[in-house]
């Protein structure tokens, strides 16, 4: 089967909206613009090399973590840590607090809707080390009740994982109150964040949260792939996961991928500057799609939160009686991109975790979309987008058998 | 894993044939479950031609991905004009083959378009007498297509139970 028969066949519309940041980021030209000298013109040396470009490089890497570290009010740009993805990060987190207590008995606590890179690294250190893995339940909208979180605490705990925001269906988690909980049960304990969807979109102190390990990703705040950091507060040991010959970072070794670094610096700043105003365009603009999703398609259910403790670019919604795959499909046919948390298209004929957790049946997760908002579209993208959901929904209704809805 | 379609699924995903509900069908099955988010029912109008059983028309409606939209639609094209009879003999693999070949993951949606067909051909068995050619027990082939409905009906429930 040939990729180009396909894309031939698929054809290319007349407009085109990219709404699965989830996934993959669009990454504009301010930012490749920014890493593409640093390919070949300056700085491409290895930033732990004695030479011109190898200290150009490690010169780069040093203004990237202080503004990153700026940022999220950290102490010291040394506590930013890069790894080369948001999976990465999490990793190492994780498995990096496993490894560091892998000589003692001792329980790991994640919520029910953490990201697969904190899930399985907890599972995978279960069945390395014999840690417990304790996962807390999140309610109908996702969030974790502090009264049963805390009932997971025992002095056993070491490491504890929740995400500040959740990558499908955008629940603001209470953070601090969470971190006060554990910390007050047990100072030692570790209290990690997955903040890769609330980084640049929420503003955060790590140390107004009072967290120890923080995940950052620069795919998903328009930076390039390639790029992820880990904030590790001064004072929390933990030990390299992966093995090899030492550049800059003592966590993670292997080459420092210096144009993404530029990239994600970069992506940060656009992000940082007009912040509250970018926000509020994507609130807007977020607020518009799910308005208008709701007003003009019936049997429509919103997955996650609704008000201020929903992410401002997270819109996810299940359109009943049709099944995700074949909307992402219908919709790329149309121009407008976005992804489904459907068992279809998990390739593990499941659908996802995040979705069952929230109490969504099959049938509601497999007909959930997920979008992702960002203030480089237009409330023209969003007409565009509704008038073809529309449509779109509408087809596929008309195909299936379960009639839960009159087609007009 | 990339989840590559053949050009002929997403033509037949953009345009399908004997899309839609059929009023004057002699048989109606199908095959799935939303839970499984898959189902594929199909109405047969069956006539005697030269005095066999023959399928005169067929149509389907589908929930479920490209795949299984694709499958059903091929399906009713294969069986068009044939008699129940070389109807009963159409495999997955030939509507796998007819699709320019579906990605191995989405096998059962081909596994189910045949379920839903032979389970159409049984309902029209079932209060007339039954042809020689026609097999008494379940044949391997409509047990796949079972075992894909019951599967994730049991993980399904499995989670139900987990869930209280």
């Amino acid at each position: 089967m040939s990729v180009k028969e396909l894309l031939k066949s698929h054809g290319t519309p007349p407009r085109e909206v990219y709404f699965d940041l989830e996934n993959s980021p669009f990454v504009p030209k301010e930012v490749v613009e920014e890493m593409l000298p640093y390919f070949n013109k300056y700085g491409y040396g290895n930033p732990a090399i004695t030479h011109k470009p190898g200290w150009e490089a490690y010169g780069v890497l040093l203004e990237a973590k202080e503004f990153i570290a700026k940022t999220i009010c950290a102490e010291s740009p040394e506590e930013i840590v890069f790894t080369h993805s948001g999976t990465e990060a999490n990793n190492l987190a994780v498995l990096g607090i496993a490894l560091k207590n892998r000589k003692r008995k001792g329980k790991i606590v994640v919520s029910a809707i953490e990201h697969l890179s904190v899930t399985f690294a907890a599972e995978y250190s279960s069945k390395l080390f014999g840690h417990e893995v304790a996962v807390v339940p999140v309610d109908e909208d996702g969030f974790i009740d502090p009264e049963i979180f805390e009932a997971y605490m025992s002095k056993d705990v070491f490491l504890v994982s929740i995400q500040t925001v959740n990558h499908e269906i955008g629940t603001i988690q209470n953070i601090k109150e969470l971190v006060k909980i554990a910390k007050d049960y047990n100072p030692d304990v570790v209290f990690h964040t997955d903040a890769a969807e609330a980084y640049a979109r929420l503003r955060f102190s790590v140390k107004d949260l009072g967290v120890d390990l923080v995940t950052l990703s620069s795919s998903k705040i328009h930076g390039p792939r390639g790029a992820g950091a880990l904030y590790v507060r001064r004072g929390i040991e933990l030990e390299p996961v992966i093995r090899g010959q030492i550049s800059v970072e003592k966590l993670w070794p292997g080459a420092e991928n210096i144009p993404a670094i530029v990239g994600f610096k970069k992506a940060a700043e656009l992000a940082f500057d007009n912040f509250e105003e970018n926000v509020k365009k994507m609130k807007n603009l977020r607020d518009m799609l799910m308005e208008g999703i709701l007003d003009r398609v019936p049997d429509v259910l919103v997955n996650g939160p609704r008000g201020n403790l929903r992410a401002p670019d997270n819109v996810n919604v299940s359109f009943l009686y049709v099944e995700g795959e074949a909307l992402t499909i219908e919709l790329s046919l149309r121009g407008i991109y976005v992804s489904s948390a459907s068992a279809c298209t998990s390739r593990m004929l499941e659908p996802s975790h995040v979705l069952l957790a929230i109490g969504r049946k099959y049938e509601e997760a497999h007909g959930s979309i997920l979008f992702k908002i960002s203030r480089y579209h237009s409330e023209e993208d969003i007409n565009y987008a509704l008038e073809n959901i529309v449509e779109a929904v509408k087809r596929l209704r008309e195909i299936s058998p379960i009639k839960g809805v009159k087609n007009e | 894993m990339p989840l590559l379609y053949s050009p002929k699924v997403l033509e037949i995903f953009k345009n399908p044939k004997n899309l839609g509900k059929m009023e004057d069908a002699s048989v109606v099955a199908e095959a799935g479950s939303p839970a499984c988010g898959d189902i594929i029912k199909i109405y047969l109008k069956i006539e005697k031609v030269d005095g066999e059983d023959t399928i005169v028309k067929a149509s389907f409606e589908s929930y479920g991905c490209a795949a299984n939209i694709a499958s059903a639609s091929i399906l009713t094209e294969l069986v068009k004009g044939k008699t129940i009879k070389e109807a009963w003999n159409i495999s997955w693999k030939q509507i796998s083959d007819e699709l320019g070949g579906l990605p191995s993951i989405k096998y059962h949606c081909s596994i189910l378009a045949v379920g839903a067909l032979k389970r159409a051909i049984r309902k029209y068995y079932k209060d007339r007498q039954r042809p020689e050619w026609l097999p008494e027990e379940e044949t391997p082939e409509e047990k796949q297509a079972l075992e894909v409905e019951r599967l994730i009906e049991r993980l399904y429930k499995g989670l139900e139970q987990v869930g209280t």
